[in-house]
């Protein structure tokens, strides 16, 4: 079954692949470009940031592209004005909700978020702003946590748990409410299952987790190849 | 398609009120000039990581954010307890003259040339940067190409003209070019030609300013700059000095970081803009001046060829320290013209293009203060942090604020020499904003280089009645 080749279309374009992937996996294996946040290649996928929805024939609901395997003869679209209207909603909402000054921002330059705002063309903030008051936690000896920054896509908490198996970050509270937070809730500096690998801040996709001491638009991060330490470990084991 | 909406729209602010109080006799008893500042810049910078904080400050003023960072960076270099790499310290200084071209060149040319040109009687449509173009074209391009001279080199130094991040807590970001190194070289000769030859027209028309010169805040008043260690004009080091209105050094020489003995601040309820003042004279006898005059008359020389012949000229109006505002215009042009010679000089060191420009360290030390010269005058920032580095409290005293006793005296002058009767006149306007901009104050108003300053003016009785008011 895992092996069997599926045929689909996506924005009019025939393509295949496995039962086992994504819509997302195949748009981009042929070059089409969907949207994400909180996905990352190598990491768990949670489907939770919504960039990836797209329409296909026949449901009249949106499918997270992340999360949805292909089936046989599915008709994918993933750019209807919808969809897109949607995108430009979400990203104003992340905004709206926290603190993004980007010409004062470490990330500035070099932020998914922004290009995203700018690939989609949002200039404009259409919700009032929350500006919330955030700490920034910067008790730790390399690194900086900036809640002012962070969308919560939870790539840290993954990253953290999946690859460097430290399990030091997660998510307290719900909803607007929610933050970051090192162990059971104490400062990073203090946390006694942090190995300080930065792997976490590497792929933070904003300036939320950033490089102590890193000057405005500083702050450049190195992707890990995440698919290729997990083989790599995979291999350890056999 | 897309549509940018500012709001709200923050030069609407940028009125100077002035209230003029008479007394029995209708004379000008009191002059009080006041000015909607930045405010909360103190307070929101609390808890943000300190190396932000050269990036954060530029946001205070969009004419001199490269004296807000280079300042800042210097009370960031304290927190990590550091010597700078030699190279990042000439670059800065590179990048502080490159910031002193362009904005002396604003301040002269494109705010105050109207005025100088053009008269002060001058219809005020017209009394502006355009009206200016129109009547004389060459002056109008000269300032324009000086100013752009300045700003080329900040974007050749540091990448781009306005709100660079390029100085950073411990030196600088990224080492120069050759290339650009060239560039910048290429560019002066001619630009040094353009700033000697304004200098001498300048000279030439100053018998046709005696009156403005005899009461534009021309009063005896100490004044206080930074000098270096062979008492040459200085922008980026060296130590705090106070003269009197004598010339003679008033205490020794302070490491900027001693400030707060002999620097006091006053408050005022009705302007927010805070009144510094020399401690041991007391507010407000301690009034002093900052800026171009004060760093001419404090200097021993320019240290520059050019620069200090034309130096050796301005000591001739004077028997002691130069004490007429409206000579801040002259030693505007002397400055332009050092700072072209001098970064000249930096640029001809072979060790301006050392890679090593930067030194890395976490937080050392939880105070800071740093202290340059922008164009202005003394700039001084003073920060506070905890052992994560995160901002705890902040001290800004602006050149403007230094600035302020001395501003508020220019104006009582100006007006008890222009004020007659109890009517307020467009041509006491006229003069009290040309006062005003003497002293180049980096209010918002300051900007509006088309024309004329948002100004409120009243006429106050002493019975405390508005007998008149003038608003533009
Ligand atoms: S995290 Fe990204 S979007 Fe947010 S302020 Fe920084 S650069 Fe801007």
């Amino acid at each position: 079954m895992s092996d069997t080749i599926l045929t689909l279309t996506i924005d009019g374009q025939p393509v295949s692949g496995l039962a086992t992937e994504t819509i997302l996996q195949i748009a981009r294996e042929n070059k089409i470009d969907i949207p994400t946040l909180c996905y990352l290649e190598g990491l768990s996928a949670v489907g939770s940031c919504r960039l990836c929805m797209v329409e296909i024939e026949g449901s009249p609901k949106l499918h997270p592209a992340c999360v949805t395997l292909i089936q046989e003869g599915m008709v994918v679209t993933t750019q209807t004005e919808r969809l897109q209207g949607y995108r430009r909603n979400i990203v104003q909402l992340l905004f709206a909700e926290r603190n993004h000054v980007c010409s004062v921002c470490v990330s500035n330059g070099h932020c998914e978020l922004q290009e995203l705002a700018h690939k989609l063309g949002v200039d404009h903030i259409a919700f009032p702003g929350c500006y919330p008051e955030l700490e920034v936690d910067a008790s730790h000896r390399r690194f900086v946590l900036d809640h002012n920054r962070c969308v919560l896509c939870t790539r840290c908490v993954r990253v953290c748990a999946e690859i460097e198996g430290a399990h030091t970050w997660d998510v307290k509270n719900r909803g607007m409410r929610s933050r970051i937070v090192a162990d059971l809730d104490t400062p990073w500096g203090d946390s006694a299952t942090c190995t300080g690998c930065g792997k976490c801040v590497h792929v933070c996709p904003t300036g939320a987790l950033s490089e102590k001491g890193k000057s405005v638009a500083e702050m450049l991060k190195k992707r890990p190849s995440l698919p290729y330490l997990v083989a790599n470990r995979t291999e350890e084991r056999q | 398609m897309s549509q940018i909406t500012i709001e709200p729209v923050s030069r609407i602010e940028g009125h100077a009120a002035i209230r003029l109080f008479l007394d029995d006799t209708g004379q000008v008893r009191d002059a009080r000039f006041q000015v909607t500042q930045v405010r909360g810049f103190e307070q929101f910078v609390v808890g943000r990581p300190f190396s932000e904080m050269p990036s954060l400050t530029a946001r205070i003023c969009g004419i001199c954010p490269v004296s807000h960072e280079l300042a800042s960076a210097k009370a960031c270099d304290q927190l990590l307890a550091v010597a700078i790499p030699p190279t990042a310290t000439k670059l800065r200084c590179l990048l502080n003259l490159a910031q002193l071209v362009q904005s002396h060149a604003l301040s002269f040319f494109y705010l105050s040339g109207p005025d100088l040109l053009l008269g002060m009687d001058h219809p005020p449509e017209t009394r502006n940067f355009f009206g200016l173009a129109a009547a004389d074209p060459q002056f109008a391009r000269d300032g324009i190409r000086i100013r752009q001279f300045g700003q080329q080199a900040i974007e050749r130094l540091a990448g781009r003209r306005i709100h660079p991040s390029w100085v950073v807590p411990g030196g600088v970001n990224s080492p120069l070019t050759a290339a650009n190194r060239e560039a910048i070289l290429a560019d002066l000769p001619s630009i040094k030609t353009l700033v000697s030859a304004h200098l001498d027209r300048f000279k030439q028309t100053l018998d046709g300013h005696a009156e403005a010169i005899g009461v534009f805040a021309n009063f005896p008043s100490m004044f206080l700059g930074l000098v270096n260690e062979e008492g040459t004009l200085e922008h980026y080091q060296g130590r705090l000095r106070f003269i009197d209105a004598g010339g003679a050094p008033v205490g020794t020489d302070l490491d900027p970081s001693d400030y707060q003995q002999v620097i006091g601040e006053a408050v005022e309820p009705w302007t927010y803009l805070k009144f510094p003042y020399y401690r041991p004279l007391g507010y407000p006898e301690g009034m002093y001046r900052v800026g171009p005059l004060a760093r001419l008359n404090l200097a021993a020389r320019c240290g520059t060829e050019l620069a200090d012949r034309e130096l050796a000229l301005f000591r001739e109006l004077a028997t002691g320290p130069v004490l007429s505002m409206f000579h801040a215009h002259y030693a505007r042009l002397i400055e332009t013209l050092y700072a072209v010679e001098r970064i000249e000089e930096l640029l001809a060191d072979p060790q301006i293009l050392d890679q090593r420009i930067r030194a890395e360290a976490g937080v050392n030390s939880l105070e800071g203060i740093g202290v340059t010269e922008a164009p202005r005058g003394t700039l001084m920032h003073h920060y506070r942090v905890n052992e994560d580095g995160l901002i705890q409290w902040i001290n800004l005293i602006i050149a403007t604020g230094h600035n302020n006793l001395a501003m508020q005296r220019g104006i009582l002058q100006a007006a008890r020499h222009f004020l007659t009767g109890t009517t307020l006149r467009e041509g006491l306007l006229n003069r009290i904003e040309a006062v005003i901009r003497t002293f180049d104050p980096c209010l918002s108003c300051s900007t509006h280089a088309v024309g004329s300053m948002p100004m409120i003016v009243e006429l106050i009785g002493p019975d405390g009645a508005i007998l008149d008011h003038l608003r533009r």
